[in-house]
């Protein structure tokens, strides 16, 4: 059955990146642009895998990720989180709210697909 | 987002292009197979990244390049000199792309124009003409895996996640599966920590592992694995290479959840020795603007350390002053931790000129040996940063006017190349920064002509060879024609010399006729905190660097010096300038201060200044001025005092060149 991958970002580019870097590998990219966004998405796309982004609008990524791991659909889920900046507290954060890791930007194509793959077996 | 991580690829293209520079001039002195990798992996990175960031063009230029490179790591393309060249060519073709920052109808351009095509044209050629024709990359590759090491390692495994992992998306079986396509894995399960079934909750994670795996792989691959792993959860160590126990444990499928008890808890042996902790890395990286905040707060620290002395004066409670004590000289340790993690070797700066002395050697068609010392010299981040152009300038200079051709070298008797020797020493709080070369010298007759032609000195005037070659930077000293037509130094030496004393630092020249000529910078070892001499001048402070101080005596009725019109000081049977920084600066001082004089030395020059009183001396952390004030002749900076005032910090330098003593005058009189 394909696998449904859920990229949450509010940068029209990585959402892009996503989405052309997995569909070719036989995935189904859903796309939302805020944390908010990605909630509605999560309940309706029942997603297998998350990337999320941190800083964003409307609702940012730790928001996300913890109202994400109280819903059903959110839970048991990988959530990946999409960091700019390695700073640990960060990573702690989004750990603590439940994200199952985290992708430090800029990663390349090989990266994504390796780390989905992992994810998803 | 996206924005930060085209800038993170720009930043880490820039210097993947610098190091393929030096890479490839190793290149000359012999093939290293892991140099060659080093390269080639460089232009892998850039090709991969370039794609995902908006700079296809590049991407797409250097995937020639990464071709035909990868014949050389094959070892199907020998390196001679014309391939270097080609390579220099083609990184520099990069380094293009790059600065047109990222596609657009430019890139395109530049792309399709007439040279780019050559090029590729060129590095195709290679590709075509290798044995192997067939074995054009593809534009995607693999990731050029580190060789497998040949011996087969044991390492012990402990894995215990956190009780929330399988509820956040982690998933050990896939986990475990992934570790046994790297060897042999023997697992056992830890399930002490799993309670009655009654009290059980099946979506916490109880489990721990205890792998033994048997592989050719490295911790690297191994710790990828566990990518996601928080290192506390994770525990990975080396055993010495031993049977794998229990083969046949391997096979066992591994549960996702911790109800199924499949194996027994029996505890595993010692997991072999002590974990441990392995050093990732004895430096790291930061940007700069994060070193110059940090900079910036202990100037900060600096300045209140400064008014915290000056409070605690006034109490006069010794507990006060032993703490007061106490935290200067932490804030002094503090200090030279911080401005010695701005240093940077000056290799930095020197690496870059072996492009430069190769590429003028070869536009000139001169023979030219370039040799360095002191590359591990440390100076200054800013210092390091502003220095390359003025050394550039000056390597041209000495490669372009004073090495001779082959020919005339030989005819002269000397050895058919010329060197050019590039040397940094440390010499107190100062580095000394020396360009050497042993070509035809400077043209001192040449020079005082000009010098007589544009006014600057006497016609019957008498020089020493020293003075005389310290008017090669003089503003407008030399145009590039008549530098040219006597050989001498010149072109933009003065600009040389306003950068130099920019940086607070000094410049000499020596030179002999036909034997070659050495022009040394002296630099202050950092920029960012000076001791200064603090002077009072009406109701204003200003701050004299104390480097430049020699001494400070009172003026008193010495003032009479000036009757005859000239104002000169005898201080110890020699007459000794002065400048009264009232009329410099306009302030007027107070009429009834006693007045001092505090005597600068300048490019081998003693000076006077003229103040109210002399304060005191003390650390001063130098704060630029606005774009409006900058560039004012005689101020270089300002700081801020103990006690919250602001403090101009005097250029001594530009100071005495605005006030219109013409040096070669002042030596005369100095003299007379």
């Amino acid at each position: 059955m394909t696998k449904t991958i859920l990229s949450v970002d509010d940068s029209k580019p990585i959402r892009d990146m996503v989405t052309f870097t997995l569909e070719p590998e036989g995935f189904r990219v859903v796309c939302a642009e805020n944390g908010q966004d990605g909630l509605d998405k999560l309940r309706a796309e029942r997603p297998d895998l998350v990337f999320t982004d941190l800083n964003m609008p409307v609702m940012d990524g730790i928001t996300f990720i913890t109202k994400a791991r109280a819903e059903a659909a959110g839970s048991g889920i990988p959530i990946v989180m999409l960091t700019t900046e390695s700073a640990p507290e960060m990573k702690e954060k989004g750990k603590a709210a439940g994200a199952t890791g985290w992708l430090n930007k800029p990663f390349d194509a090989d990266k994504l697909i390796a780390v989905t793959r992992k994810l998803l077996g | 987002m996206l924005q930060q991580a085209i800038e993170a690829f720009v930043q880490e293209a820039g210097e993947i292009l610098a190091g393929l520079e030096n890479s490839i001039l190793a290149l000359e002195d012999g093939t290293d197979p892991a140099l060659v990798d080093e390269i080639f992996r460089g232009l892998h990175t850039v090709k991969g990244s370039g794609g995902m960031f908006g700079y296809t063009c590049l991407s797409r230029f250097t995937h020639h390049f990464e071709s035909a490179f990868d014949l050389v790591r094959s070892g199907q393309l020998r390196v001679d000199p014309p391939l270097i060249d080609l390579c220099l060519a083609a990184r520099d073709v990069m380094c293009e792309f790059i600065a047109l920052g990222g596609d657009g109808p430019v890139s395109e351009d530049l792309l399709a124009s007439e040279r780019i095509a050559n090029m590729i044209a060129a590095l195709s050629a290679l590709t075509a003409a290798a044995p192997d024709a067939q074995a054009v990359k593809p534009l995607v590759e693999e990731e050029a895996l580190p060789e497998p090491e040949s011996t087969e390692r044991s390492y012990s495994i402990e894995f215990r996640p956190d009780a929330n992992a399988l509820r956040n998306g982690m998933r050990p079986d896939l986990l475990m599966a992934e570790l046994g396509e790297l060897g042999t894995t023997a697992i056992h399960y830890d399930t002490t920590a799993i309670p009655r079934l009654d009290e059980l909750d099946p979506t916490e994670a109880l489990l721990g592992w205890q792998v033994t795996l048997r592989t050719q792989s490295s911790r690297a691959a191994i710790e990828e694995v566990f990518i996601f792993a928080d290192d506390a959860d994770l525990v990975i160590a080396e055993t010495a290479p031993a049977p794998v126990a229990a083969e046949a444990e391997a096979a066992l499928p591994v549960a996702p959840v911790p109800a199924a008890r499949l194996a027994r808890a029996d505890a595993p042996a010692a997991p072999g020795p002590t974990p441990r902790k392995e050093a990732k890395s004895d430096s790291i990286r930061v940007t700069s603007s994060r070193l110059d905040d940090m900079m910036d707060s202990l100037g900060e620290l600096v300045i209140a350390q400064a008014r915290l002395d000056a409070v605690a004066q006034r109490f006069d409670d010794p507990a006060l002053e032993s703490v007061v004590e106490e935290m200067a000289r932490l804030v002094i340790g503090l200090r030279d931790a911080t401005l010695s993690i701005r240093m940077l070797p000056i290799e930095n700066v020197f690496a870059k000129f072996k492009r430069v002395v190769r590429d003028l050697a070869a536009e000139l068609g001169k023979e030219v040996h370039l040799v360095t010392e002191g590359g591990e010299t440390e100076v200054d981040k800013n210092v390091i940063d502003r220095i390359g152009d003025p050394l550039v300038h000056m390597i041209r200079n000495s490669i372009d006017h004073g090495l001779e051709t082959a020919d005339e070298r030989e005819a002269a008797g000397k050895p058919r190349t010329g060197t050019v020797r590039l040397s940094a020493r440390q010499e107190g709080g100062e580095i000394l920064v020396s360009i050497e070369d042993n070509g035809r010298g400077l043209n001192t007759e040449a020079i005082r002509n000009r010098a007589i032609e544009r006014g600057l000195i006497a016609a019957d005037a008498v020089h020493s060879e020293r003075e005389l070659h310290h008017l090669i930077f003089e503003p407008g000293f030399s145009t590039a024609a008549v530098v040219s037509a006597v050989s001498g130094r010149g072109v933009g030496m003065d600009a040389v010399k306003t950068t130099i004393d920019a940086l607070g630092g000094t410049i000499d020249v020596l030179s002999r006729n036909g034997r070659g000529s050495r022009i040394t910078l002296r630099l202050p070892v950092t920029m960012a905190i000076i001791d200064g001499l603090r002077v009072k001048l009406g109701p204003q402070v200003y701050v004299i660097p104390l480097s430049s101080v020699e001494e400070c005596v009172e003026l008193g009725d010495n003032a009479g010096a000036r009757r005859s019109g000239r104002s000169l000081l005898e201080i110890r049977n020699e007459m000794v300038p002065f400048l009264e920084l009232e009329k410099l600066f306009c302030q007027p001082g107070d009429p009834q201060a006693r007045r001092r004089v505090v005597v600068v030395r300048v490019d081998g020059t003693r000076v006077g200044l003229v103040v109210d009183d002399i304060l005191g001396q003390g650390q001063t952390v130098i704060k630029s001025l606005s774009s409006f004030h900058s560039g004012l002749p005689g101020l270089g900076g300002a700081t801020i005092l103990g006690d919250g005032r602001v403090a101009l910090i005097v250029d001594v330098a530009t100071l005495i060149r605005s006030a219109e003593v013409p040096r070669a005058e002042t030596v005369r009189r100095v003299a007379a």
